[in-house]
C-alpha cells in the first residue's frame, strides 16, 4: 500500500491514490469493504482520468493466469492479464484475439471496462461481443454474469469505466489464425470525401479497415489519406507461414521532450512526409501482426513525446447520416490551425446493448492533441455541440474534458446505466475522476 | 474534478468579491465551473458576484462572510467554503490584499501591522488549511494572487509590497512542499492593475485590465505554469529591474508615482 500520483497516457490530470494489489476474489472484497472510494486501474493506457480516484484507492489486480485454448478457441483469462500476455501465449498457437485496440499494453479488465474496439468493428463488432461471460466482484458481493445472466450488469459493465465493479476473470472467444501475417491493401486519397467513399463502398470487403487522415491540409487536399485494408493471411499466401509472438518494444523514449516539440510545424512537416512516403497503391502486402494492429507498441513512453503538458485524445463517432459531421469536425480544425498528428478514421459496425459503450453505426475520427494552443479548449467544447446535434458521442476512454452536461445528451441510456450501478454499489464507494468530473457516481 | 485543461468544475475563492476575483471566476463559470464558494468580507458585494457567477455558468453558488483583519476565522471560513462546495475542490483562489494608504499606514503601528494581517498573515492562515484539506482529497490546485509589488519592493507601498513579498516566497516553498501530493500551486504576478483597489493611483507603464489578468490566469492553468506574470512581459521587465542598483531603482519607481 502506497500513496502514488496517477495519471492518463495522456498525463494531462494528475492525481494522488492509495494502490493496492489484489491477486484473488476475495482480497478484491476486502478491499473493497475498507475504501470509501474505489477504481480498478490496469496499465493506464486510458486518456484521460479514468483509471484513478484522487484521495481514494486504486486497486491492480494481479489475476493474470492466462489458460489453455480449448478447440473451440475459448479460454478463461485474469482480467489483470495484458492482451501483449494473451497474444505472447496464444498466436503461437494459432489463436488471436478477435478485437484488438491500437495496443497490446492493456488488461483484459480495461479493454471490458472501456468495451474497445478495433479495425474490425464493421464486421466483428467490440470487445464486449467476443465476451462469453465473466466474474465480477462488486460491493454487494461476487458474481458470475453474461449476456444471460444478470444481462443488465454484464452490459453495464462493458464500457462502464469500471463503475460497476472489479472484473476478476473472463472467458473469451478467440480466433483462429494460420499465419502471423495480414495481407494490406494501401491506398492513398486526396482529399476526405474520395476516402469516404471507398470505405463506404469497400469496407465490407475487408475484416479491418483503417485510414490515416491528415486534418492539417487545408483547400481542395483538405482530409487527404491512407487507407491500409486487410485480413489474415492464410498458410499458403506467406512462406514461412508462421505463428511468431510479437516482439517487445525495442525504443524507448527515455525522458519528457520539451513541450511544444510537436507543434504545428513539426506535426504537419511529419504529417507531409507521412503522406509522401505511403504508396499510392499497394496490393496484398503481408505486414507483421504488430506493425498492423499496434505499430505505437514500438517505442516505450511514446507520450513523453508531448512533453510535460501532455496530450488529449479526442475520439469521437457519428450515425451513418451523419457523415458530414466528419468533415465539418475536419474543417474546423484544419482551419484553426491546431497541431494535430494523423488521426484515424474508421467506420462502425451496430452498436450493442451497453448503455455506456462507445461505438454507434457510423463514422469515427480520433486525434491527438497536444496541450498547448489557447484556443484548443474552446474549439474542442464546439466540436462537441457538433457531435451532440448529430446524435454521436465522445469515447470516455479517451475523454480528459467532457462536461456533465454534454456527457448526459451523447449516452442518452446513462440513467439505465447508474440504475444497474444502485444496485449494485449502493453506497456509491465505485468512482473515479473521470465519474466525478462527469457525474457519473450515481445518487 | 478538474480536465486536462485545468478547468476545474467545483471552486472556492477566498476574497470573492475582489474585482480580479470577480473576473477569473466568470472565466471558470463559463468554461466548466458548475459549484462556486464565494468567500468575502462584503455581503452585497459577494451577492453581485453571486448573481454574475450564475450568469456565467454557474449552477450552484454560495457565500461565506469573513474579515481578513483577524486571522483566527481563517481555518473556520476555508472549512466552511469546503463543505459548501459539497465535494473535492478544484481549485482555491487566494485573493484576499489591501493595497492600503502607505502614507497614513506607515507611522501607525497599529495600522501597519494590519496590513501584514490581511495581506500575509490571514492568507498564510488560510492555506493551511488549504493545503491540509487538498493534499487529503489527493488533487486540486491552489491559485495565490501574489503581486509585482513582492518581486522588489518599493518605498511608496512598501508595506503592500513587503507584505506579498513575504506572502509570494512562501508560497514558492509551500508549492515545492506539495510535489507528489496531487495538488498544485499557481503564483500569480500582476503588475498594476485597474480595479477598485487602484482607483486614484497613477498608472505605471504595463498596466493592465482585470478582464487581462484572467486571460493570463486561464493560459497559466492551462498551461500549468507555477508562477503567471500578468502581463507576461513582466516576467522580463522585473528580471532586469529587481538587479538595479538602488538609488537608480528609487529614481524609476518613483517616476512611477505614488
Amino acid at each position: 500500500m502506497s500513496r502514488v500520483t496517477l495519471r492518463g497516457w495522456g498525463r494531462t490530470t494528475p492525481g494522488v491514490a492509495t494502490v493496492r494489489h489484489a491477486s484473488n476474489e476475495s482480497e478484491i472484497t476486502a478491499t473493497l469493504e475498507s475504501s470509501r472510494a474505489l477504481i480498478a486501474r490496469g496499465l493506464g493506457r486510458s486518456y484521460g482520468d479514468a483509471a484513478q480516484v484522487s484521495g481514494g484507492t486504486v486497486l491492480v489486480s494481479d489475476i493474470s493466469d492466462v489458460g489453455p485454448v480449448d478447440d473451440e478457441g475459448v479460454l478463461d483469462i485474469g482480467a489483470g492479464a495484458s492482451l501483449d500476455q494473451l497474444l505472447t501465449q496464444c498466436i503461437p498457437q494459432g489463436w488471436f484475439l478477435p478485437v484488438t485496440p491500437g495496443t497490446r499494453q492493456v488488461t483484459i479488465g480495461g479493454a471490458i471496462a472501456a468495451d474497445v474496439h478495433g479495425k474490425n468493428h464493421h464486421l466483428d463488432g467490440s470487445f464486449a461481443r467476443h465476451v462469453l461471460e465473466m466474474r465480477i466482484v462488486t460491493p454487494s458481493g461476487p458474481a458470475t454474469i453474461s449476456p444471460d445472466l444478470d444481462g443488465e450488469l454484464f452490459w453495464a459493465t462493458m464500457g462502464g469505466m469500471g463503475l460497476t465493479g472489479v472484473v476478476s476473470s473472463v472467458t473469451l472467444k478467440l480466433l483462429k489464425i494460420e499465419t502471423d501475417k495480414v495481407l494490406v491493401d494501401t491506398q492513398r486519397f486526396s482529399n476526405l470525401d474520395e476516402v469516404m467513399s471507398e470505405m463506404t463502398s469497400g469496407d465490407e470487403n475487408f475484416r479491418y479497415s483503417v485510414a490515416w487522415v491528415d486534418c492539417m491540409t487545408r483547400g481542395a487536399n483538405m482530409g487527404r489519406a491512407v487507407l491500409t485494408r486487410g485480413d489474415h493471411a492464410r498458410a499458403n499466401d506467406v512462406s514461412p507461414a508462421s505463428l511468431r509472438a510479437p516482439a517487445p518494444a525495442r525504443l524507448t523514449v527515455p525522458f519528457d521532450a520539451p513541450s511544444g516539440l510537436l507543434n504545428r510545424f513539426t506535426v504537419q512537416a511529419f504529417n507531409e512526409a507521412w503522406f509522401r512516403s505511403s504508396p499510392r497503391r499497394q496490393l496484398a502486402k503481408p505486414e507483421s501482426i504488430s506493425s498492423f494492429f499496434h505499430p505505437l507498441d514500438g517505442i516505450r513512453n511514446w507520450n513523453r513525446l508531448y512533453g510535460r503538458r501532455g496530450f488529449v485524445q479526442y475520439q469521437f463517432c457519428v450515425p451513418e447520416e451523419s457523415s458530414d459531421t466528419v468533415r465539418h469536425a475536419i474543417e474546423h480544425l484544419s482551419s484553426s490551425g491546431v497541431a494535430s498528428f494523423l488521426a484515424v478514421l474508421k467506420r462502425f459496425g451496430p452498436a450493442n446493448p451497453g448503455p455506456l459503450s462507445f461505438p454507434l453505426p457510423g463514422w469515427t475520427l480520433a486525434l491527438d492533441l497536444p496541450v498547448g494552443p489557447a484556443s484548443l479548449p474552446q474549439l474542442l467544447d464546439d466540436l462537441d455541440e457538433m457531435i451532440v446535434s448529430a446524435g454521436g458521442r465522445i469515447y470516455l476512454a479517451k475523454d480528459a474534458r467532457l462536461s456533465p452536461e454534454k456527457m448526459r445528451a451523447m449516452y442518452p441510456k446513462l440513467d439505465a446505466f447508474l440504475e444497474v450501478k444502485n444496485r449494485v454499489d449502493p453506497e456509491h464507494q465505485l468512482t473515479s475522476d473521470l465519474a466525478r468530473r462527469l457525474d457519473l457516481v450515481g445518487a | 474534478m478538474k480536465n486536462a485543461f485545468g478547468l476545474p468544475q467545483r471552486v472556492v475563492v477566498l476574497a470573492g468579491s475582489s474585482d480580479i476575483a470577480r473576473a477569473i471566476t466568470k472565466r471558470l463559470c463559463a468554461a466548466r465551473a458548475h459549484t462556486v464558494v464565494l468567500a468575502g468580507r462584503n455581503q452585497q458585494l459577494l451577492e453581485e458576484a453571486s448573481t454574475e457567477a450564475l450568469a456565467f455558468g454557474a449552477s450552484h453558488v454560495e457565500t461565506v462572510i469573513f474579515d481578513a483583519r483577524d486571522p483566527s476565522n481563517a481555518e473556520r471560513t476555508v472549512t466552511t467554503s469546503f463543505e459548501k462546495g459539497g465535494g473535492a475542490v478544484d481549485l482555491v483562489v487566494v485573493a484576499v490584499g489591501m493595497l492600503g494608504d502607505q502614507e497614513r499606514f506607515q507611522d501607525d503601528p497599529a495600522l501597519a501591522a494590519e496590513m501584514a494581517t490581511v495581506n500575509f498573515t490571514w492568507p498564510v492562515a488560510a492555506l493551511a488549511r488549504v493545503r491540509s484539506l487538498l493534499v487529503a482529497q489527493g488533487s486540486g490546485r491552489i491559485l495565490v494572487i501574489s503581486s509585482v509589488a513582492g518581486v522588489r519592493v518599493r518605498r511608496a507601498k512598501y508595506l503592500y509590497g513587503g507584505a506579498k513579498a513575504g506572502l509570494d516566497r512562501l508560497c514558492v516553498g509551500l508549492a515545492d512542499s506539495l510535489e507528489g501530493t496531487g495538488v498544485s500551486m499557481h503564483i500569480m504576478r500582476p503588475g498594476h492593475v485597474r480595479s477598485r483597489m487602484t482607483i486614484g493611483e497613477k498608472e505605471p507603464p504595463f498596466a493592465t485590465g482585470v478582464e487581462d489578468v484572467a486571460d493570463d490566469v486561464m493560459r497559466g492553468l492551462a498551461d500549468r505554469s507555477p508562477i503567471i506574470w500578468s502581463p507576461p512581459i513582466l516576467r522580463y521587465v522585473f528580471s532586469v529591474l529587481r538587479h538595479l542598483p538602488a538609488p537608480l531603482w528609487r529614481t524609476v519607481t518613483d517616476s512611477m508615482g505614488r
